[in-house]
């Protein structure tokens, strides 16, 4: 094997570096941008660093109520990441055996992923719109709506983060091995001791990226978001609604404060993987040690 | 695979395993299609409700009459009189929901096109020439973290770059290329592919890799050992055994650009009509029966597209 790379690893790793630069180099531009000065504007060169902009964010004198949507957000990311892990992992055990219905649930979920979301925003705008009629007529006539961000936005964010859960899912396991399973019931544990001590600490990685996934695509959420939230508005819709009358930087310092939550999730999440991945390669298997 | 359970039952019938314990709590107190239920039912029902049923309400609210403000449950064919509206006797020319969908379609395959092309390669490189495990893990989780950061910032990152006097241009200025900086950089169909291209490369990646990686590498030696160039292993090797991949990538990228109402508005400056831009003018023109007729156009084409695509390979069975 000590051949020398051939003259496509080359070419190929630039491509795959010009690639990053194009995922990573917009992005740390307007991180760099959103430390403008006080008298900086939308574009280079810098017009001396400050945190003028970020500190006008919070200070709400801005042109959004920053924290009331940050704090919405935050609520419903957490509460969609919570559904996301515990419906998910549900119907992955589910999946392992046969039942009925099984079909009609993977295709609802690749459904949900591929059908559009300005689609699934406007059916659940439009069926809680019949629901508030429905109660206005018969029993309440002063109702306002049942539209909101734990009702049809908890519901629009679903159909978006469960079918990535549940993908998740079917690769644990794919490679998980029932024999382990067995063996816990062969030593006489119970179906629910089999799952806590057995299923659950060998999946738990993975069930932290289902977490992963389900906080961070319900944080930036925004076409599902946006028939079916009802009247308030989330961090993104913020963000998006600021876009068409941007004059100066503050967009750019919301849009810092927005990924400065995602990376620390991001980073806490893949944290947690790497040293639950650790301990387990580290009190692996002690298989064909003999008896100690 | 035959389980332990099975050999075990082979070599002494009767027996049953485990503590009585844990034998009592094996008895059918549950029965095991009952307990799948129970797994499956809550996200089954989360379906129900958020999508299955919007879905139908989707269908039967196209098919209601409305005025200014408010809908009427009345059957009427408004909703779609009013979207086709001078499509026959405008003949030949399109008709403004033709226009939109040449539009949305000439955007999608442009940005099929790209992110095809860059997704295959980048995904060959991950799969072939990264050796390592912990590169490649590196490497694909390098590619992974744009898609957990929102979509607007990675919009609107562009703005500083391809404004008017954003660095492309006061760069190309300097540099003596152009007099004047360039309108179209911004706020244009280049930047909506830009951006869309940006965005959705990562759907392609994910899938074409995902493909890559289960290819036994013994075939590929297999080609070069009869004699196969480099191009002829590619083109008759690694492409069909990644078409799963590629097929699964692409119903990705373009049943999301088909609905794009975002990155287009965004991007486009609000200027370019796309096939989810009209659903959103019309809702917010509080036209619902009108939106949900569009919805459905879209959802038809969608499908008509995805039907084709996976006649190319079974989705199911690749997962």
């Amino acid at each position: 094997m000590k051949e020398g790379r051939p003259r496509s690893f080359y070419v190929l790793a630039i491509f795959f570096a010009a690639y990053v630069l194009f995922l990573y180099g917009p992005m740390i531009a307007i991180y760099i941008l959103s430390f403008q000065g006080p008298s900086g504007g939308l574009t280079f060169p810098m017009n001396g660093v400050s945190t003028f902009w970020i500190a006008k964010l919070f200070q709400g004198t801005g042109i959004v109520d920053l924290g009331a949507a940050f704090r919405r957000s935050l609520l419903l990311g957490i509460i969609v990441m919570i559904v996301t892990v515990v419906l998910s992992v549900a119907a992955g055990m589910a999946f392992r055996r046969r039942f009925k219905a099984q079909s009609i649930l993977f295709y609802s979920a690749i459904a949900s992923l591929i059908v559009p979301s300005i689609i699934t925003s406007l059916g659940i705008s439009l069926e809680f719109r019949i629901i508030d009629d429905l109660i206005k007529a018969h029993w309440h006539e002063n109702f306002e709506t049942s539209m909101g961000l734990l009702t049809s936005g908890l519901g629009a964010h679903l159909t978006w983060t469960l079918p990535f859960g549940l993908l998740i899912m079917f690769a644990i396991f794919n490679r998980f091995d029932p024999r382990l399973e067995e063996a816990a019931r062969d030593l006489g544990a119970t179906p629910w001791q089999t799952f806590r001590h057995v299923v659950l600490p060998i999946i738990l990685p993975s069930v932290i990226g289902i977490g992963l996934f389900g906080f961070t695509l319900s944080w930036d959420e925004l076409a599902r978001s946006s028939q079916a939230i009802g009247a308030v508005n989330t961090l993104p819709l913020d963000l998006q609604g600021l876009t068409t009358t941007v004059t100066n930087p503050d967009i750019y310092a919301l849009g810092t404060v927005i990924s400065a939550v995602s990376f620390t999730v991001i980073t806490l999440a893949l944290g947690t993987i790497h040293v639950l991945n650790k301990r387990q390669a580290a009190k692996g298997s002690d298989a064909g040690k003999g008896l100690v | 695979m035959t389980t332990s359970d099975e050999i075990l039952q082979e070599g002494s019938p009767g027996v049953t395993r485990g503590s009585p314990k844990a034998q009592a709590s094996l008895r059918p107190r549950l029965s095991p299609s009952f307990v799948s239920w129970l797994q499956a039912g809550p996200m089954m029902l989360v379906f129900l409700a958020f999508f299955l049923i919007p879905l139908v309400f989707v269908v039967i609210v196209s098919f209601w009459d409305y005025n200014e403000y408010q809908l009427l449950p009345a059957f009427s064919g408004r909703g779609y009189t009013d979207t086709f509206e001078g499509c026959i006797d405008k003949l030949p020319e399109l008709c403004t929901i033709g226009r939109t969908y040449v539009m949305t379609l000439k955007l999608c395959f442009m940005v099929w096109a790209i992110t095809l092309f860059i997704g295959f390669w980048v995904a060959y490189f991950l799969a072939f020439h990264v050796k390592s495990k912990t590169w490649q893990m590196g490497l694909s989780l390098l590619c992974t973290i744009p898609f957990w950061t929102s979509n607007v910032i990675r919009m609107i990152a562009w703005i500083p770059l391809l404004g008017r006097n954003g660095l492309v241009n006061s760069g190309l200025v300097k540099a003596g290329l152009i007099n004047h900086p360039v309108e179209w950089l911004l706020f244009s169909e280049f930047s909506v592919v830009l951006a869309l291209v940006h965005l959705f490369t990562f759907f392609m990646v994910v899938p074409i890799f995902n493909s890559m990686v289960r290819i036994d590498k013994s075939l590929i030696e297999a080609a070069y050992d009869a004699g196969a160039s480099d191009f002829q292993t590619l083109v008759n090797v690694i492409i069909p055994l990644s078409k799963p991949g590629i097929v699964i990538g692409s119903i990705f990228v373009i049943t999301i650009v088909m609905g794009d109402f975002i990155t287009i508005g965004v991007m486009g400056g609000q200027q370019i009509a796309a096939a989810g831009k009209i659903i959103e003018t019309r809702v917010n023109a509080l036209q619902f029966p009108a939106a949900a007729a569009n919805a459905v156009i879209l959802l038809v084409i969608t499908f008509l597209i995805i039907t084709m695509m996976s006649r190319i390979v079974d989705i199911k069975k690749e997962l």
